[in-house]
């Protein structure tokens, strides 16, 4: 099961992440566990994790935020395509420096994105979920780490 | 007949850039500052670069490792066997020493983590570049 410590590496992922690729550091709030279904933004891109732990992690940010994003990352591209690439890439690069953490057996998929539609999100038995508020600029997103 | 070795002048080399984010890939594209470096293809996932390596000859690639229909392992393992020369790169989120050494294993010369910044991107070419 997911323990509170393990967190750090997830929290520490979006930090790099916002602090290398966007140039400009996020605010990162205090994670809380996840009851019931967690409200998504305009865009998600998922990871589903197998192997040593099981479960998914994503990343949901409103359209506003991934544009102010794109924009910071010299990007002139921003159509729904480009902002579908970005929560999955978002979503793999922090999932992926998890395997500093957890190992090479923490095996992750390649990005499921949504956008409009509701992702099914599947919580194996015994995962724990937790909600990484992230604060950017004046944009909200969350990243959601639900495992085993 | 000067060669680009008796002039001390630079040949180009050629740069092929595969990553399943289109993001990323001009992301690599725009950021790297190199004049004798020629960017002749990009791909999607393992099964493009195959096919464009075929065609372009690249001397330098950059290589994902997470990408759907053929991940970046088994791309470098046919990549080295097709082109034993070619110098390859990996520029991958995975972030474990494991993983690391296995591209190695395989026949990768390099590997960056992602994300990157613009420096540490031109580094890390300019150490297979030269």
């Amino acid at each position: 099961m997911l323990r509170e410590e393990e967190l750090k590496t997830f929290v520490d992922g979006t930090t790099r992440y916002f602090e290398v690729a966007a140039q400009q550091p996020a605010s990162i709030g205090s994670p809380y566990m996840l009851e019931g279904e967690p409200a998504m933004h305009d865009y998600t891109g998922m990871i589903n994790v197998s192997g040593k732990r099981e479960g998914v992690v994503y990343f949901t940010a409103p359209r506003a935020m991934l544009t102010v994003l794109l924009m910071k990352m010299q990007e002139s591209d921003f159509s729904h395509e480009s902002m579908r690439d970005l929560v999955g890439e978002v979503a793999n690069t922090i999932s992926g420096n998890a395997r500093r953490d957890f190992g090479h057996d923490f095996v992750i998929s390649v990005p499921s994105v949504f956008s409009g539609e509701k992702p099914q999100v599947s919580q194996p038995a015994g995962a724990r979920a937790f909600v990484i508020p992230i604060h950017w600029r004046s944009h909200s997103a969350k990243l959601v780490v639900s495992l085993t | 007949m000067d060669t680009a070795q008796d002039t001390g002048a630079r040949r180009t080399v050629k740069l092929l850039i595969v990553d399943d984010s289109n993001i990323v890939r001009r992301r690599i594209e725009r950021s790297q500052q190199f004049d004798d470096l020629q960017v002749v293809g990009t791909a999607a996932n393992g099964l493009e670069a195959l096919e464009l390596a075929r065609r372009t000859d690249p001397d330098l690639v950059t290589m994902d490792l997470t990408m759907p229909q053929m991940d970046g392992i088994e791309c470098i393992t046919q990549l080295v066997q097709m082109k034993p020369e070619v110098r390859i790169l990996v520029i991958s989120a995975l972030a474990d020493k494991a993983t690391a050494v296995e591209a190695m294993e395989r026949g990768a010369n390099g590997f960056l983590n992602k994300p990157f910044t613009d420096r540490q991107l031109n580094e890390a070419i300019a150490e297979l570049m030269y």
